[in-house]
């Protein structure tokens, strides 16, 4: 990248699927997977004739988003219709809504290297997603699927508030945090409930006005945004430099090529002609329904993060870890109920149980290890019956099996040997096959005392207790 | 009296849960439209096929073996439902509009479905498809609905179908619908009862939109009374209507009776072509030279009527009348600019085939709309458009308030405002399919109650010189058709307009 | 009144004729010469009209009802070459992503 000469402006917008049991305006299932057209009827099929009602579960979600992302929550609402074509959109407008959206004026709080920073967000406001067009293995055309049309969607907009590749990526991550923890949406990038386009440009560093910028689409993961965004300033850095001009446009990432491409399509200037859905009725937003949504809202990450640091005496940093994904917070304080050490707990869920889970390519949805046998394991360590290693290893057999800490321990004969006279014998014969290295101890090279220690680790394959080890070793060699 | 010239309320008292009956109501009205519709082409879509053979095959009800004719853009479940344009030949919706259900629940049955403008798109029927002129298919002897006090003539429209096969004896009664006076011009013309309910008295669930903030089903029948019948099935709360109003719908027949000395009506000088009263100063007069000289004649002879009953005539003023066409063909045609966007081939109707997408919209569009609604779909689309949206949308929907407001004012003095139905009566076929502002004025007087959304009613009358029908509009406030009822209802006992018929 | 009748045609996804063109044109100049009459209006301290109910807060309950029979209904008089399977089909898209 260029060196400090620019500086990039970064804005998002981020489509959230609504996990309502139906879609937002009639009451087909709103779910995923199911066969094409399936879950349709003539409203979200855009039948002549047919007309939306608006689901009160959206409206509701919507208020508790625009509350989590310290929004404004609008008095007054209405929706509008977006007019445009295309297959997957049944009506040929999409309602949405225009200038009175549910909420605006907000931000998200995120920490970037270690220092936090705020990023506006611009508004959030309901729409209604569209189908799915399917181009593969078909000739001459493409197939329509209508199920999706008519999941209820918020776009949050941010504001162009961030700079770097980074802050997009935390500006994701801490707003996915959020809308798991209120559990409006699966946020799956996958499955497509949650979606981010992303605006990049780049100005002098100093210089206020904002640089031409392009749309980024075709972003499939938190990852492919913050590598297109760096893509997209090298780019445009490089375009300016070498003295062209950037183009206002709409570019795709290529994420196999880890490039953007222009789309080039003969697109005409769109002209969307927003006005007032006449279909739908204003809604009015009392200050008691925002309050009574407010009272039910859950804590959110930010909150849960001090509490643990208050509560449970960990590390910040840990904390931040533990509380990032709800689920992984609710397991961290299921394991310390199961009576765990809420620090040792904080160490080898943040540490050890998430690596492990890293390698195995688990995610905590996917996780079949219970919060009882991992508090479980903690006991057993902290008890001293098994080494932390021993307890490693042990945590790596808890992937496959739904036996208990102890059980496995019991079954496998990990028990921890603590029996000052059974480790003696050890010793004695450890000591007897390595005299040159006794000597050298006695003879003042005293790290030849780790390697007699690991001599007797290996002999009891690490189940001697190694404090007692060093401890009896330590005595016989200085008698 | 033959079974076919039968109202709803000579109907209900012959079935009386007789089969026979029933059968043989159904069977003159079958041969009726037989021998008559040939000449009236009131209905598009009609086979005996799809009758019901039995009384048990309809639920009990008001309506019990009624049978009724249907405006064509409502959709029936199974039942091809075209809007009269080329690009809807052969969509069948899979569900019934709210109002068919109602009528179902009711006992009545659907008897045919009749001819419009298309996409309710004009005053006359001659921009229906099934017009030979703009056929696709180019039958080019068929023939839109024509009048049928004088086959040289239009019905009048968007719903001229429904109001001619009421006219005209072939149907017990029928539905219209009516976004800028579709339901009362073609009533006043074809000499027959019709209704514009309230904005959100009717569901508009199932009704293919035109102007969804304008569009209002409602019934044309022979009598006042048949009219309050038919509402009163078809009225009410639909939860799958967002726009529908929660208000309790009125007991229509129980004040139909009540006559008219405790009325006030208004007569608002902005709809005149003369003075309203001799005494009134020159300057009042209002020289509306629109006005149809035959049609302003009976309307001041209905006022009489009104006076000689006992009701108070009273002067009022709806000073932004004239503004009105205006800020309907703006509101209106967005509205139907985006309502009628979603037919482009993709699921259902006409599709022309080419070699992608884009090619297959602009094709199939171009194929499947006729001139009136390409007409209107460009200027909606301009007035929405980016740069225009406020000095004509924005603007349009601002002198909709002072339209509104008007009302309001003016139902401080009275309780109906009493109107010509349309400037004159019916006119030639063609003399204004190419002048589309003359067409557009003939919707002068009833496009303000749809801009409002107060209930509005067409009652004959009287007959112009060369015989024919005038009709009155009475326009109430909102959720007063029980009102207007009583109003018309009055005036036809009174008179015997409604009891002449046309000789076919 | 100036207005590109092209760019309106893109818009409303109509195909033209060059008569049809021109015909379309002067009657979109009439009309709109008619409407414009409100411009003698002072509007600038009145609400615009949207809907004439004051009806607010319309909304059904998250429930489920299946009707799952209207798209094939739909379908089923659909010539094989609007249809794939329960799939509707349209032809190449070549517009790119909206």
């Amino acid at each position: 990248m260029s060196t400090g000469k620019y500086e990039a402006v970064i804005g998002l917008e981020v489509h959230v699927q609504l996990n309502t049991q139906s879609k937002i305006f009639c009451s087909c299932r709103n779910r995923f997977g199911d066969r094409p057209n399936a879950n349709t009827c003539p409203v979200c099929l855009g039948l002549p004739g047919s007309l939306p009602v608006l689901n009160r579960k959206v409206l509701e979600s919507a208020i508790k988003v625009g509350l989590a992302l310290n929004c404004h929550v609008a008095e007054r609402m209405k929706f509008d219709r977006k007019n445009y074509f295309y297959p997957d959109l049944p009506k040929a407008y999409q309602i949405s809504q225009f200038d009175m959206p549910v909420s605006a004026k907000g931000y998200v709080d995120i920490m970037v290297n270690g220092e936090p920073k705020k990023i506006g967000i611009t508004r959030a406001h309901v729409e209604e997603d569209a189908g799915k067009l399917l181009h593969e293995g078909i000739k001459d055309g493409s197939n329509v699927d209508y199920n999706r049309t008519g999941t209820p969607l918020i776009e949050i907009v941010s504001e162009p508030d961030m700079r770097m590749p980074e802050e997009a990526y935390e500006y994701l991550t801490a707003l996915k945090a959020i809308l798991q923890y209120l559990e409006v949406s699966d946020c799956n990038m996958e499955e497509g409930s949650l979606r981010c386009d992303a605006n990049v440009s780049i100005r002098p560093r100093g210089q206020k006005e904002f640089g031409v910028k392009a749309e980024i689409k075709n972003l499939n993961s938190f990852k492919a945004v913050a590598r297109a965004i760096q893509y997209e300033i090298d780019r445009q850095t490089d375009s300016i430099e070498e003295g062209d001009t950037v183009v206002q446009e709409t570019r795709l990432w290529n994420d196999a090529k880890g490039v953007t491409t222009s789309m080039r399509s003969k697109e005409e200037a769109h002209d969307y002609r927003y006005f007032p859905e006449p279909d739908l009725v204003p809604f009015v937003i009392s200050r008691e329904i925002v309050s009574k949504i407010k009272a039910t809202m859950p804590e959110l990450p930010r909150e849960r993060q001090q509490r643990f640091v208050d509560t449970y005496g960990i590390t910040v940093l840990d904390a931040a870890v533990l509380t990032q994904e709800k689920r992984l917070a609710d397991f961290y304080e299921e394991t310390v109920a199961c009576g765990s050490d809420p620090k040792a707990a904080s160490n080898w869920i943040a540490n050890e149980l998430l690596g492990q889970m890293k390698q195995r390519d688990l995610t905590i949805a996917t996780l079949t290890i219970t919060p009882k046998a991992m508090a479980n394991l903690i006991q057993i360590i902290n008890k001293g019956l098994i080494s932390g290693k021993i307890g490693k290893d042990v945590l790596g057999e808890m992937f496959s099996t739904d036996k208990l800490p102890e059980e496995i321990v019991k079954a496998k004969g990990l028990l921890q040997i603590s029996d000052e006279g059974a480790i003696a014998r050890v010793i004695d014969e450890v000591i007897a096959a390595h005299q040159k290295s006794v000597d050298d101890y006695r003879a003042g090279k005293k790290n030849a005392l780790g390697f007699l220690v690991g001599q007797v680790m290996q002999k009891t394959k690490g189940k001697a207790n190694p404090a007692l080890v060093n401890k009896i070793l330590t005595t016989k060699l200085e008698a | 009296m033959e079974l076919f010239k039968y109202g709803i309320k000579q109907a209900r008292e012959f079935i009386q849960a007789n089969n026979e009956h029933f059968l043989a109501l159904q069977r003159a009205l079958v041969e009726r439209a037989g021998t008559v519709d040939k000449k009236v082409n009131a209905y598009v879509s009609f086979s005996s096929s799809k009758l019901p053979t039995s009384l048990n095959q309809l639920s009990g009800g008001p309506l019990h073996g009624v049978p009724v004719s249907l405006k064509d853009n409502m959709c029936t479940d199974g039942w091809e439902t075209t809007c009269a344009s080329n690009i809807l030949q052969g969509f069948i919706p899979p569900y019934d509009a709210t109002v068919i259900s109602k009528l179902k629940d009711a006992g009545a049955y659907i008897f045919a479905k009749c001819d419009m403008d298309e996409f309710a798109f004009g005053s006359s029927c001659e921009t229906s498809c099934y017009n030979g002129r703009n056929n696709r298919k180019k039958k080019a002897n068929a023939s839109a609905t024509r009048n049928p006090w004088n086959v040289d003539y239009i019905p009048g429209g968007s719903s001229g179908g429904s109001a001619a096969c009421v006219a005209a004896d072939e149907a017990v009664c029928s539905l219209g619908s009516d976004t800028g006076g579709s339901i009362r011009q073609p009533a006043a013309l074809c000499g027959v009862v019709g209704l514009k309910p309230t904005y959100g008295r009717v569901s508009r669930y199932g009704l293919v939109a035109f102007g969804s903030s304008l569009d209002q089903i409602g019934p044309f029948t022979k009598t006042v009374y048949d009219n309050a019948l038919l509402l009163q099935v078809i009225a009410g709360h639909d939860p799958k209507d967002s726009t529908s109003a929660h208000e309790p719908v009125d007991d229509y027949l129980a004040t139909i009776n009540k006559g008219v000395k405790d009325l006030r009506i208004g007569i608002p000088k902005e709809y005149f072509r003369f003075k309203i009263r001799e005494d009134m100063p020159e300057k009042e007069l209002m020289g509306n030279e629109g006005l149809d000289y035959d049609v302003e004649l009976r309307i001041r002879e209905a006022i009489k009527v009104y006076q000689n009953l006992g009701a108070k005539i009273v002067d009022i003023s709806l000073p932004h009348t004239k503004y009105a066409v205006a800020v309907y063909y703006i509101i209106g045609t967005a509205e139907a600019s985006s309502n009628l966007a979603r037919f482009d081939g993709v699921q259902y109707g006409l599709r022309v085939y080419a070699d992608n997408l884009r090619e297959m919209y602009f094709k199939t569009r171009d194929e499947g709309f006729g001139d009136e609604a390409k007409r209107r779909i460009l200027l909606g689309t301009f007035v929405l458009s980016s740069g225009y949206y406020d000095a004509y949308y924005k603007k349009a929907q601002k002198v909709r308030t002072l339209i509104k407001q008007d009302f309001d004012n003016a139902f401080q003095q009275c309780d109906v405002i009493l109107t010509p139905t349309s400037p004159t009566p019916a006119f030639k076929i063609g003399e204004k399919l190419d002048d589309p502002i003359s067409m557009y004025l003939s919707d002068i007087f009833t496009i303000s109650a749809n801009l409002a959304g107060i209930p509005a009613l067409s009652v004959p009358c009287g007959f112009s010189k060369n015989g024919l029908p005038i009709g009155m509009q009475l326009m109430g406030k909102y959720f007063s058709e029980a009102t207007l009822f009583q109003a018309a209802h009055t005036f036809e006992s009174a008179t015997d307009h409604h009891t002449k018929r046309p000789a076919l | 009144m100036k207005f590109d009748i092209e760019a309106l045609a893109q818009l409303a996804r109509i195909e033209l004729g060059h008569k049809e063109k021109e015909r379309l044109s002067g009657d979109l100049v009439n009309i709109l010469k008619y409407v414009e009459q409100i411009d003698e209006l002072k509007t600038d301290a009145i609400e615009p009209t949207s809907h004439v109910l004051a009806i607010e807060n319309v909304f059904r309950e998250d429930e489920i009802r299946e009707d799952s029979v209207s798209a094939r209904k739909v379908l089923d008089v659909l010539p094989d070459s609007s249809k794939d399977g329960s799939f509707f089909r349209v032809p190449k898209v070549i517009e790119g992503i909206e």
